[in-house]
């Protein structure tokens, strides 16, 4: 049964994570995903959950601490931002390689570097090839929607890979809005139990784990890893397709808007995709043949699928929420203009990076990207590939 | 001191550290483990932590493990919370049901992954009280990596990182005592030992620490022979005087009263100590006296501080 609620991107997160009662959750607080553990351990407090909550001394300690008990044959859950993100890159490589459906709540944030608590993508971009499925939502209701089929998606036999469900600080953390909550046995019934077939704990078959792997084994395990996400996808869309059924929302690798003929398209995560369907609106009212991509998921990466469904678009600009000081464009630049090579003929395509440290970015931004580009698919000038947006001259 | 203990029945309990591990001959570390094991009861299972280590490499090597129990490595500074994780696994696992049968916690650092880059997640541990025991095999320097320096590393010792020179002596800091700050945390029960003997001190010392509730620290002296640069045959003489000299003494502090486990009848000079190790070779040499002065004062010192705890008058 669906039913309504008014909730932030972060109580919505936490909500999820008390009705499906993980076994354990390790986490310490940084701001803006600080109210995930907050909200927990006060469910905890009141006897709402069967959980054992750790408050660990660092988010080092947290994604330890999740491998642990993941590893031992509980379902482990944490939530972090920015910096707590970086500090776990170590246990982050060890929790994929491990294969251990660690779920991680990451509220997204800007890097510390000067420090800022603002949004953008540069901590979950930074840690894009730890072996994590990564998951993004544009609002509330998709990160809601995405925590309930992280386990699903992650704990699969074929798949067994920590998961992160993203979202962004603030503007969806922080937010309040109108969401459809699926009551709790629906959520329960829907996540299923979780049933390892090798853990720590088991009785009758000790297990190790985390070896020396020397040179003759270790690439073997990588290639496997490897295998493992490629899995994923079939699997995210199959969880996708389960998750229609109970709560008639739809999900894919990523979503298509005014795609179908559109011309000129964008490529972006997140929340500015709101911001940017408004502007395709106008745009479209106006004659525009404008369209956009909004990824959802991240890793894996869904190259052959974006190729098709950007195969017929004569311009596009792809936007980084991050910075890679490449000096060449941000990562989704990178991958998203590497997965249109192979077409004939490819889409003309530039890269922004904006929206660094929460700077704001408006329909008119996007209006500005469209113009531009329907001057290169007039066949004006491609002009610099590499630009940021929303910066004081 | 525990009366029922019996050498001979303990060391016919079944192994639970095998052997064909690659550790090197007369290293300390393995003969910390397979005492430590020891004490558990043979009923019990145990989920065993390691930080990245000498022991980790030479004791996990895919697809092979020395140890019969469940094992868990993560990373150099990760043991405690590791550990940690896997005890509260086990808490709410027990809790719906879902395992029967007692399994205990112990995790196994080197001084590097215990006094210096795990200490965080050590304290962290022991502060939340989990039901899981840490112990560290001190040899006093990061071996592993090639006998670099560490905070437990003694004033004026030889290592790669506080070499001795034309300008320095070796290392310019006095050791760390860990000892002394996990016990500050007041965790119900924490412990130094090392092997002597029939080992009686590391089995009683060791059992208390895995069958007393709450966090607990075994602090054990293991010494390495590359490193500290004596035969290996030496290990139990190096150990003996050790605690004869009182440069590691044995004492615990259970539920916060001090104990002194031993004392002894005549304290060696440092130099007996120190004179069967390599790495501190350049104290010996004309003009250096005042090094060896410089310790037995400090060694003094500490040990009297450990008496006045103990609340002992010799």
């Amino acid at each position: 049964m669906n039913y309504n609620e008014r909730l932030s991107g972060n109580e919505a997160i936490a909500f999820a994570m008390k009705q499906i009662d993980p076994d354990v959750m390790a986490a310490f607080p940084i701001t803006p995903s600080t109210e995930i553990p907050q909200y927990f351990a006060q469910y905890v407090a009141d006897g709402e959950v069967n959980t054992e909550f750790v408050p660990v001394e660092s988010e080092h300690s947290s994604m330890s601490a999740c491998i642990g008990a993941e590893a031992a044959g509980a379902r482990a859950v944490t939530a972090t931002s920015s910096c707590g993100l970086a500090l776990m890159y170590e246990m982050m490589y060890v929790a994929a390689s491990s294969r251990l459906p660690i779920t991680l709540a990451c509220v997204n944030r800007a890097l510390t570097g000067p420090i800022n608590i603002n949004n953008d993508h540069s901590d979950s971009m930074g840690i894009r090839d730890a072996g994590w499925i990564q998951i993004y939502a544009e609002n509330n209701q998709e990160a809601y929607d995405n925590f309930l089929q992280a386990m699903p998606i992650g704990e699969h036999p074929d798949v067994r890979l920590p998961v992160m469900i993203c979202q962004d600080g603030f503007i969806t953390s922080h937010a309040l809005e109108n969401i459809t909550l699926l009551d709790t046995e629906s959520v329960k019934q829907f996540v299923g139990e979780y049933n390892p077939e090798n853990y720590l704990l088991k009785k009758e078959n000790p297990l190790a784990i985390g070896p020396y792997d020397l040179g003759c084994h270790y690439m073997e395990h990588k290639v496997q890893q490897a295998e493992a996400m490629k899995h994923a996808k079939a699997r995210i869309l199959e969880v996708a397709a389960e998750f229609e059924k109970v709560t008639g929302r739809k999900y894919g690798l990523f979503e298509e808007y005014q795609m179908e003929d559109a011309d000129l398209a964008l490529v972006l995560i997140g929340s500015s995709a709101g911001t940017a369907k408004a502007a395709v609106d106008r745009l479209r009212k106006e004659g525009v043949k404008a369209g956009l991509i909004k990824l959802r998921v991240f890793r894996p990466f869904p190259a052959e699928e974006l190729a098709q469904a950007l195969k017929h678009v004569k311009a596009l600009a792809i936007l980084d929420k991050a910075e890679s000081f490449s000096a060449h464009g941000g990562p989704l630049f990178s991958e998203v203009r590497a997965a249109l090579y192979d077409l004939e003929p490819r889409p003309r395509t530039v890269g922004y990076v904006y929206g660094l440290g929460g700077r704001d970015v408006t329909p008119a931004h996007f209006r500005a990207i469209y113009a531009r580009l329907a001057d290169i698919a007039a066949g004006g000038d491609l002009g610099p590939v590499y630009t940021h947006m929303g910066q004081r001259e | 001191m525990e009366r029922t203990y019996h050498f001979k029945h303990t060391l016919e309990k079944k192994e639970r550290f095998a052997p064909g591990h690659r550790l090197c001959a007369g290293c300390g570390a393995g003969i910390a483990v397979r005492g430590v094991l020891r004490a558990l009861r043979e009923e019990d299972r145990a989920v065993v932590g390691n930080a990245t280590g000498c022991l980790e490499v030479s004791s996990f090597l895919y697809p092979y493990t020395a140890y019969e129990d469940s094992y868990i490595h993560t990373a150099f500074e990760s043991a405690g919370a590791s550990l940690s994780g896997v005890e509260a696994a086990y808490n709410a696992l027990k809790r719906k049901g879902k395992i029967d049968g007692t399994v205990k916690f112990i995790t196994f650092g080197g001084d590097g992954g215990t006094y210096d880059i795990g200490f965080q997640s050590l304290s962290g541990a022991m502060e939340r009280g989990h039901d899981l025991t840490y112990v560290c095999y001190d040899n006093e320097a990061y071996m592993n990596t090639g006998i670099q320096r560490s905070s437990s590393t003694p004033r004026f010792a030889r290592a790669t990182t506080s070499p001795v020179g034309t300008a320095v002596p070796g290392k310019s800091q006095n050791k760390k005592n860990l000892t002394d700050i996990i016990a500050a945390h007041n965790v119900p029960y924490v412990a130094q030992t090392t092997f002597i003997g029939n080992f009686r001190d590391l089995y009683t010392k060791a059992k208390k620490a895995i069958y007393t509730p709450g966090p607990s620290f075994l602090n054990v002296m293991a010494p390495c022979p590359r490193g500290w640069e004596y035969p290996t045959e030496k290990l139990p003489e190096i150990c003996r005087l050790a605690v004869e000299t009182c440069v590691w003494p044995l004492f615990e502090v259970e539920n916060g009263v001090w104990r002194l486990s031993y004392a002894p009848k005549k304290k060696l000079p440092v130099e007996d100590y120190l004179k069967m190790q390599g790495r501190f070779r350049h104290m010996f040499k004309p003009g250096n006296e005042w090094m060896i002065e410089a310790v037995q004062q400090s060694v003094d010192e500490n040990w009297d501080k450990l008496l006045n705890k103990c609340n002992t008058n010799l």
